[in-house]
């Protein structure tokens, strides 16, 4: 599947809620279920500092060259949004994460947890994402 | 006795819905709602008396300017300052620290000496002295609290030193909610000849203040921390401080006579207030503050008491809750944990069910670090809030528990 067509997945799933509670609950059931970052990774070299969470995140590449992600935060909603991010961007190559966007998330409205402003480490995280993806599709 | 609701009538923002929910404003630390009579000084100043103070002589000039010094008469009183001309308007109270930091630190500060505060300093107590340390060759000195979030003043006397030029210190703390009892700091300081700078951000709005009785040098406090404007502030100075500094800013309207080779300053308070001052927003100050007065501070202090009583009670219903600051003087601040629930998941999901609260850090990192902490959820009551939106907290908090846990 496409990154573009995950996106479209993942708007459909959060279209059954229209409370904001059960959305938010269906995020901390993601956030709960994100498999644990290496605690090789759980290091300063790969955190992520925010104001109000931190956010940890390494990237590599598979044997088809494609980026594999992961990704941890203290903050259980932030880690239920890094489980849409990983699911969005994580398998795709380089090339497809240097130019995706994060669209689905101002569909879904959860735009304001990647506004600056909130500093909980994942606006830099995306920024930290397509910084891979330039850097290992250089390396290829 | 304040009739609540009616009261409420008076902030017309308080009255809306949030994500479908009705808000429930408890973040009045960070920023405080204006009463409609506020706005409506604001607005009319706009729309009828717009002019430039303390320049040109023609009408509306002359109107504004009285309106402008009246500010200056009203924040007087309510401050109970022996002199209109020691109250000078600044941008909040960040400019007025700074503005201390700058000109006290110019002609007092050397290298060597010593500026004390205490751990539970807002950053802007904290960043200007800092960077008058590093200009100087000055060094911070720190009184540290105790576990219920009081200021160990037994350590004065030793932290007091002949290298001490000022102390300054905060009237509440803005994460704790403790009042210091800065009259008894103050006699304490000037004992030793050390004069003392009160930041009066969070105690202005919740505690009747009187700097003369009080005793302190300088306080300073924000006018839209007190039902006031953004962007006005307030430095009171004991006239012979700020008679001997000099000023921090130059330009216009603080200067008697201007030549190439020498400027000559004016007179106390014009020489602290270059440029275009923030006039609309110290008249809309002073509407504040007589909003204020006719509510009256006691009644304001005794609901805020009942309130802060309450909502401690119902909050330890929370399994696993945990307040810091449990000084037994403390304003309507509520800083907590829940269990190892992080403080910005259960700000979103407050968010989300209408109640604004600030998680984070509350730009007191040391504070923070005291507890080893990164942050807590605060819960900021006033005047306007209601024991329903205290049981309304109670009861988000309780569902949040449940969908984190």
């Amino acid at each position: 599947m496409s990154i573009q067509d995950i996106q479209e997945e993942i708007v459909e799933e959060f279209s059954v809620y229209d409370d904001w509670m059960d959305k938010y609950n269906y995020l901390i059931e993601l956030g709960k279920d994100l498999p644990p970052i290496d605690p090789k990774y759980k290091t300063d070299q790969y955190l992520i500092e925010g104001c109000t969470s931190r956010v940890w995140l390494h990237a590599g590449l598979d044997r088809e060259g494609k980026m594999v992600l992961t990704a941890d935060s203290d903050a259980i909603i932030t880690r239920g949004i890094i489980a849409l991010l990983i699911r969005v961007f994580s398998g795709h190559t380089p090339e497809e994460v240097k130019n995706a966007d994060t669209a689905f998330l101002d569909r879904i409205g959860l735009q304001e947890h990647l506004s600056p402003t909130r500093a909980n480490g994942l606006a830099s995280m995306v920024r930290q994402i397509r910084m891979y993806a330039v850097a290992l599709s250089a390396q290829k | 006795m304040l009739d609540i609701q009616k009261i409420r009538k008076d902030f017309p923002i308080l009255d809306q819905q949030v994500y479908g929910k009705p808000l429930v404003y408890l973040d009045n630390g960070a920023t405080t709602q204006k009463p409609r009579v506020v706005l409506e000084t604001i607005e009319r100043l706009y729309d009828r008396e717009n002019s430039n103070v303390h320049r040109g002589g023609h009408h509306l000039s002359v109107i504004t300017t009285e309106h402008y010094e009246a500010a200056r008469e009203t924040v007087r009183q309510f401050i109970h300052a022996a002199h209109a001309h020691e109250i000078i308007f600044t941008h909040g109270t960040t400019s007025s620290i700074n503005a201390v930091a700058f000109s006290f630190g110019e002609k007092y500060v050397r290298a060597g000496d010593e500026i004390l505060l205490t751990e539970m300093e807002h950053h802007a107590n904290i960043v200007p002295w800092q960077m008058l340390c590093e200009r100087k060759g000055a060094s911070l000195k720190v009184i540290p609290v105790n576990e219920a979030g009081e200021l160990r003043l037994e350590t004065l006397d030793t932290l007091i030193t002949e290298k001490t030029r000022l102390l300054a210190v905060t009237q509440v703390s803005n994460v704790l909610g403790t009042v210091n009892p800065v009259k008894e700091i103050v006699e304490i300081a000037h004992r030793h000849g050390v004069p003392v700078l009160v930041d009066g951000a969070q105690g202005i709005q919740h505690e009747i203040t009187d700097v003369t009785d009080m005793d302190c040098d300088f306080y300073v406090f924000s006018g839209h921390k007190i039902y006031g404007p953004t962007g006005i502030g307030v430095l009171y100075g004991k006239e012979k401080w700020l008679e001997e500094m000099p000023p921090y800013q130059g330009g216009g309207d603080m200067i008697k006579k201007v030549t190439f080779e020498k400027t000559i300053y004016e007179d106390l308070p014009l020489k602290f207030e270059a440029g275009t001052m923030n006039y609309i927003g110290a008249i809309g100050l002073a509407t504040a503050l007589d909003y204020l007065r006719d509510l009256g501070l006691e009644n304001i202090m005794a609901w805020e008491q009942e309130l802060l009583d309450y909502a401690t009670a119902r909050l330890k219903e929370v399994p696993e809750l945990k307040i810091y600051g449990n000084s037994s003087h403390k304003t309507a601040i509520l800083s907590f944990l829940i269990g190892d629930l992080h403080h910005s998941d259960v700000g979103t999901l407050l968010d989300k069910l209408g109640v604004a609260v600030r998680t984070g850090h509350h730009c007191a990192q040391p504070l923070c670090d005291h507890y080893g902490i990164a942050g807590t959820v605060r819960a900021s009551f006033t005047f306007y809030n209601t024991k329903e939106e205290a049981d309304w907290l109670l009861n988000s908090l309780l569902r949040i528990v449940e969908m984190l846990k």
